[in-house]
C-alpha cells in the first residue's frame, strides 16, 4: 500500500539545482535504503518530506491527498517522523524527557496543568521494552550508550502512530555492536507497519535491513529497485557513476 | 537468576541517598548550617533574635533575584543588568509615589518598568541573536542612567500619602516575628521551584540549557521562552528594588551597584552550571545564604571587612571545586 507518493519533485537553491524530478513511491511495512555520494540531494529530499523545505515542483500525495508542509510540526501531525542525525537530544534530561520534549504529558484540570511524570515513564519504558531496548526511563541521556541514545531518538517516532519514519545517518557515529541494535529497532518499526527511510553511507546496513534500495546522483534518482535484484557493487557504481542508470 | 528487560527499564539507577550526596547543593547547605554552629558558640551575638533576623532579610535582596538568575543560567544565558534593573525599579516606584500617586500605582509603574526592560533584553537576545552577555551589559549601564535620569540624581525618602505602607511593606514583619522579606522570598522560591520541576515551560528552560538546537528541532518555543526568561530575571530584580526600597526608607542611584555579580555567584554556588541546563530554586537561596553568613561572621569575629572578597571568592571556587571532582571521577 502506497504510503508517500512523490511526484517529479525538484528542489533549487538559486541556481544550484538539489533536487531534479526525483519521483518514487514508500510502501507501509517497507525499509527503503536512500544512498548517495555528499551532496547527492539526499538531505535535501528528506527534508522536503519532514516540512523543512518546500519543494520548488512536483507534488507530495499522502493517502490519496495531497501534501503541502511548511513546517516540520506539520509533517509530524500528518504521521511523518524523522529522527535527526545529530540525534537532537538533551543531554542533560531524562530519556523519558527526551522522549517527550516538545510532547509532554500533563494532568490537571484547566490552565493547572502539571507534568505527569509516572505516566511519561511508564510510556517511554512501554516504548522501550516494544523496542527490545535496555533503556530506562529516569536515567540521564548523558549516561547513555550510542544505541540506547539511539533508542530514545527512535522511541520519539513510536509516540503517536507514525505512518512514515526518516532516518538520517542513524549508523554513522556508533560502534559494531550498536549498529546490530538500532538495525533491529529499525526492523521493529517495520514490523509495525511503518514506511521507512533509511538514508546512510554505510552498504552492509542498507543491504541488511532494507527492501529496496534508492540511489541519488547530482540531484537524480538513477536507481529504484528490490534490494535483491542489486548488489553493493552496482550500488557503488552508481553512486560513483561508474554506472550511468538502471 | 536471569534479569529480564522488564526489570532493568524500571530500575532506578540512583537511590536518594546517592542523589543527595551527589548534590553540590547538599555540601553548601552543610557548609552553612556547620559555620552556623560553630558561631553560636564562638560568639555571642550570632545567635541572637536580633542577629538572626538581620542575616534573614539581609539574604533575600540577593536571593530572590538569584531565583531569577538561576532560571536564565539554566537556559545558559546571563543577566548582568539585574544590579541596575532594581535601581531604576527603586526608583521608578520612589519617583511615582513621591508625585503624589497611591502605593498600588507606583508597584504597578515599577513592576512594568521591570518587564519592558526584561522583554527588550529578551527579544534582542531571542530573535535578533545578540550574546545575552552583551545586550544585559548594555542595559547594565543604561538602567542606572535611566534611573539617574528619573531623579535628577537625588535621593528620594518621601514617598507621598502611601509613605507609611510602603515601609511597612518592606520593613515590617506581620507574621511570627520574620521579617516581610523573607517571607516574600519564600514563596517566590517556592513558586520557582515549582515552575523549574512541575511545568513545561520549567521543562522547556532546562532543555534549551542543554541542547538548544535539539529544542528547536523537537518543536519547543524556543525564542518565546527566552524572552519570558529575561522578564522573570528583570521582574526578580524589580521585585527585590520594591521590597528593599520599602526596607531602606529612601532610595539612592547607587543601590544595587555590583548587586549582579553577588547574585551570580549565588547561584553558582548553589550550583547552577553557567553552561546551562542545571540548576535550582532552593540552591539559588542556599548560595545566597552562604554568602550573607560569610559576611555576617567576619564582622561578628572581629575580621577586618577587606577580607570579605577573598573569602566570598573562596567559596565560589571551592564550590565549583566539588563538582569538578564529581565530573572527572564520573569521567574516568
Amino acid at each position: 500500500m502506497a504510503v508517500l507518493e512523490l511526484t517529479n519533485i525538484s528542489k533549487h537553491f538559486g541556481a544550484i539545482q538539489a533536487v531534479n524530478d526525483v519521483s518514487f513511491v514508500l510502501e507501509a511495512g517497507q525499509v527503503v535504503g536512500l544512498m548517495g555520494d555528499n551532496g547527492a540531494g539526499k538531505s535535501t529530499l528528506v527534508k522536503m518530506i519532514a516540512g523543512n523545505f518546500r519543494p520548488s515542483h512536483g507534488t507530495m500525495h499522502m493517502d490519496g491527498q495531497e501534501l503541502a508542509l511548511h513546517r516540520p510540526v506539520e509533517a509530524r501531525q500528518h504521521g511523518i517522523e524523522i529522527v535527526h542525525q545529530d540525534l537532537a537530544l538533551c543531554n542533560n534530561l531524562t530519556a523519558a524527557a527526551n522522549v517527550f520534549l516538545g510532547r509532554e504529558l500533563r494532568r490537571g484540570v484547566g490552565p493547572l496543568k502539571v507534568l505527569d511524570y509516572k505516566a511519561m515513564y511508564r510510556r517511554a519504558g512501554e516504548i522501550f521494552k516494544e523496542l527490545k531496548s535496555e533503556t530506562r526511563p529516569r536515567d540521564l541521556v548523558k549516561q547513555m550508550s550510542g544505541g540506547q541514545r539511539q533508542a530514545v531518538a527512535i522511541a520519539r517516532t513510536m509516540l503517536s502512530e507514525a505512518k512514515i519514519v526518516l532516518m538520517d545517518e542513524p549508523t554513522a557515529a556508533i560502534s559494531v555492536r550498536q549498529v546490530a541494535e538500532v538495525l533491529n529497532l529499525i526492523r521493529h518499526l517495520r514490523d509495525r507497519g511503518i514506511a521507512v527511510v533509511l538514508i546512510s553511507h554505510r552498504m552492509p546496513d542498507v543491504f541488511s535491513v532494507a527492501d529496496r534500495v534508492i540511489v541519488m546522483r547530482r540531484g537524480r534518482k538513477v536507481a529504484d529497485k528490490p534490494i535483491a535484484a542489486s548488489s553493493p557493487e552496482e550500488v557503488t557504481g552508481l553512486i560513483t557513476g561508474a554506472i550511468e542508470q538502471v | 537468576m536471569t534479569i529480564t528487560l522488564d526489570q532493568t527499564i524500571k530500575q532506578k539507577q540512583q537511590n536518594w541517598l546517592a542523589a543527595i550526596l551527589g548534590s553540590q547543593t547538599f555540601w553548601v547547605l552543610l557548609s552553612v548550617l556547620l559555620a552556623c554552629v560553630f558561631l553560636s558558640f564562638a560568639t555571642d551575638s550570632f545567635a541572637t533574635t536580633k542577629n538572626l533576623y538581620n542575616i534573614t532579610r539581609n539574604v533575600t535582596f540577593v536571593a530572590i533575584i538569584a531565583l531569577g538568575m538561576t532560571i536564565v543560567i539554566i537556559t545558559g544565558g546571563i543577566d548582568l543588568s539585574v544590579g541596575s534593573v532594581l535601581c531604576l525599579c527603586s526608583m521608578v516606584l520612589a519617583v511615582v509615589m513621591h508625585a503624589g500617586y497611591s502605593i498600588e500605582t507606583g508597584i504597578a509603574a515599577s513592576v512594568g518598568t521591570a518587564l519592558v526592560i526584561g522583554a527588550f533584553n529578551g527579544v534582542l537576545i531571542a530573535y535578533l541573536g545578540f550574546p545575552p552577555f552583551v545586550v544585559t551589559l548594555g542595559m547594565l549601564s543604561i538602567a542606572r542612567s535611566l534611573a539617574m535620569v528619573a531623579s535628577n540624581n537625588t535621593v528620594v525618602f518621601q514617598f507621598g500619602p502611601d509613605h507609611d505602607k510602603l515601609l511597612a511593606l518592606g520593613g515590617g514583619a506581620w507574621f511570627f516575628g520574620i521579617a516581610n522579606p523573607v517571607i516574600y522570598m519564600i514563596v517566590l522560591a517556592l513558586l520557582t521551584g515549582f515552575v523549574l520541576r512541575w511545568t513545561r515551560f520549567g521543562r522547556y528552560v532546562f532543555a534549551i540549557g542543554g541542547n538548544e538546537h535539539a529544542a528547536t528541532l523537537t518543536g519547543v518555543p524556543v525564542q518565546a521562552i527566552k524572552v519570558v526568561v529575561y522578564m522573570i530575571s528583570a521582574l526578580s530584580a524589580g521585585v527585590a528594588g520594591i521590597i528593599q526600597t520599602g526596607w531602606l526608607g529612601a532610595v539612592t542611584t547607587n543601590i544595587g551597584s555590583g548587586m549582579e555579580l553577588q547574585v551570580i555567584a549565588a547561584t553558582v554556588i548553589g550550583g547552577a552550571n553557567l553552561a546551562g541546563g542545571v540548576g535550582t530554586a532552593f540552591g539559588a537561596l542556599i548560595g545566597a545564604a552562604l554568602i550573607e553568613v560569610i559576611r555576617n561572621s567576619l564582622g561578628l569575629l572581629g575580621i577586618n571587612a577587606f577580607w570579605q572578597g577573598t573569602f566570598i571568592g573562596g567559596a565560589i571556587v571551592l564550590a565549583v571545586l566539588f563538582d569538578r571532582i564529581r565530573n572527572l571521577r564520573q569521567s574516568e
